[in-house]
């Protein structure tokens, strides 16, 4: 029997990881990421799970051992948020390149300074490059979904490459919310054993993170790059392959009323469910607009987004992070990039909203909608917008 | 062995560049970075074996007489077999084409 249970996002997040059956958790607590790791440290101790769990003293740490761990073939899981993932960011670089499956869930955080606890996707996009896969969830269902997802697709012997599921903090890692989770021997069948092809052993000796001097770096590096970008392939067949065994699907780029519609509003994580129910309105009052969620940040889906977007007039791209002195939002900055040359292309209005928690409420998205579309009509001299700022 | 430098395609790599094969190292010409090489004035030399001792890159060891040699190879020419050479065997000269 399916259950559907009212908890708390974190929680559930833990409990999924718990599904899943991992061997090593190495974490540091950080705000808002605590309830996760807390209560897997809870789950180990009471025996409910039988991992190892390793109680590091910082997050560089934290992704240190993952990498041992991993390394040793263990399935891996940590979590993080915002300065601690500032902290372990030397060894996030690592773990891509030497294709080491480590799962890791981001409670989305503003970085410092000033200190912030709460939301936004600073964090998210300092580690863009670090090679990992990115996937943003923007409800707890889908934080609970993806995280076994994540594991399938991590050491999917056509992948083995890290992931990181995206959640904003507080907005979801601490709300209650109805969740369903699947039984224990629905991920079994879903998820088979990590089965890493040249582990760490004694009786088979492997030498890892070697040394690359200049005649042999690049290859290391397009390697890596062909690797990723032909991992959406399998992570778009694990989403089916999830959607045929649990009944809920997804996909890189996510739509909602966007066929036909001249206006889309785009945006990623938690705030798109706000923008949702803005667009619900909008639709009510005759306007044609729709929304595009983007579910993979890492690797980009370009072809998606072209497809999901070629027959739009105006895009209003949200941000929730800043290239302090760039072209503003990196989601709209991407966007642009995308579709820069295509023969026909809409006009893209980038808008950075919600930085450190700042609510977007569903007025507050009608708002950006409706001006959105006047700064596309009339042009604007700035490179985005910034929503909200007291002047 | 290895593949040579100039062979190695990025689809030769293992998964995750891991190295399978023990002393893979070996192929590595270090020898090109070098813009001194050491000369020998084996008359003088006493067969102590300092140099070999002393050579970071572990590339110095004797020949059929006993004489302590630098593999060209890996030699990198940096003069620090030279310097603890105390009977004045060997003295680095500018390397030419």
């Amino acid at each position: 029997m399916v259950t559907r249970v009212g908890m708390e996002v974190s929680l559930a997040l833990a409990d999924a990881v718990k599904l899943t059956q991992p061997d090593v958790i190495a974490a540091y607590p950080i705000t808002p990421q605590t309830h996760i790791v807390e209560h897997l440290a809870e789950l180990v101790a009471d025996g409910e799970l039988d991992a190892e769990y390793m109680p590091v003293e910082s997050e560089h740490s934290a992704m240190s051992a993952c990498v041992g761990a991993s390394a040793a073939g263990a399935r891996t899981f940590t979590a993080t948020s915002s300065q601690g993932l500032a902290l372990m960011v030397e060894v996030v670089y690592v773990a891509a390149p030497m294709r080491l499956p480590i799962v890791m869930a981001v409670a989305n955080r503003a970085l410092s300074a000033p200190l912030s606890i709460w939301p936004d996707h600073s964090d998210m996009m300092s580690v863009r490059d670090t090679g990992w896969i990115q996937i943003i969830t923007e409800n707890g269902q889908q934080a609970v979904d993806n995280t076994i997802c994540s594991f399938r697709i991590a050491e999917d012997q056509r992948v083995l490459l890290p992931v990181m599921v995206h959640l904003d903090g507080f907005t979801l890692t601490h709300v209650v919310e109805p969740i369903i989770f699947p039984e224990q021997d629905a991920v079994n069948r879903f998820l088979p054993r990590n089965r890493f092809p040249l582990p760490l052993n004694p009786d088979r000796p492997v030498a890892m993170g070697e040394f690359a001097p200049p005649f042999i770096f690049t290859e290391t590096k397009w390697a890596q790059e062909v690797n990723l970008r032909n991992s959406k392939k399998v992570i778009t067949q694990v989403w089916e392959e999830f959607d045929k065994a649990f009944g809920r699907k997804y996909t890189p780029v996510e739509k909602y009323h966007s066929d036909g519609a001249k206006v889309l509003i785009m945006t990623m994580g938690s705030s798109g469910e706000t923008a949702s129910v803005a667009i619900d309105e909008l639709r009510d009052e005759g306007m044609n607009v729709g929304q595009i969620r983007l579910r993979l940040w890492r690797p980009f889906p370009f072809e998606e987004l072209r497809e999901a977007v070629k027959d739009a007039d105006v895009l209003i791209v949200m941000d929730r992070a800043l290239s302090f002195g760039g072209p503003g939002g990196p989601f709209a900055s991407e966007v642009k990039a995308a579709l820069y040359n295509q023969s026909k292309k809409p006009k893209i209005v980038s808008y950075v909203i919600s930085l450190g928690g700042r609510d977007v409420t569903v007025s507050g998205f009608k708002d950006i909608i409706r001006k959105g579309v006047e700064i596309a009509e009339k042009g604007s001299k700035n490179e985005y917008e910034i929503y909200g700022v007291k002047e | 062995m290895a593949k040579s430098e100039s062979e190695m395609t990025w689809k030769d790599l293992e998964i995750g560049n891991i190295v399978t094969e023990p002393g893979s190292a070996r192929v590595y010409e270090s020898g090109t970075w070098r813009s001194q090489r050491p000369t020998y004035d084996f008359k003088k030399c006493i067969k102590c074996g300092l140099c070999a001792l002393y050579c970071p890159e572990g590339c110095i060891g004797p020949d059929k007489d006993g004489y302590f040699e630098a593999n060209m190879y890996y030699c990198k020419g940096c003069g620090i077999c030279a310097r603890e050479c105390w009977p004045r065997v060997i003295k680095m000269v500018e390397e030419v084409e």
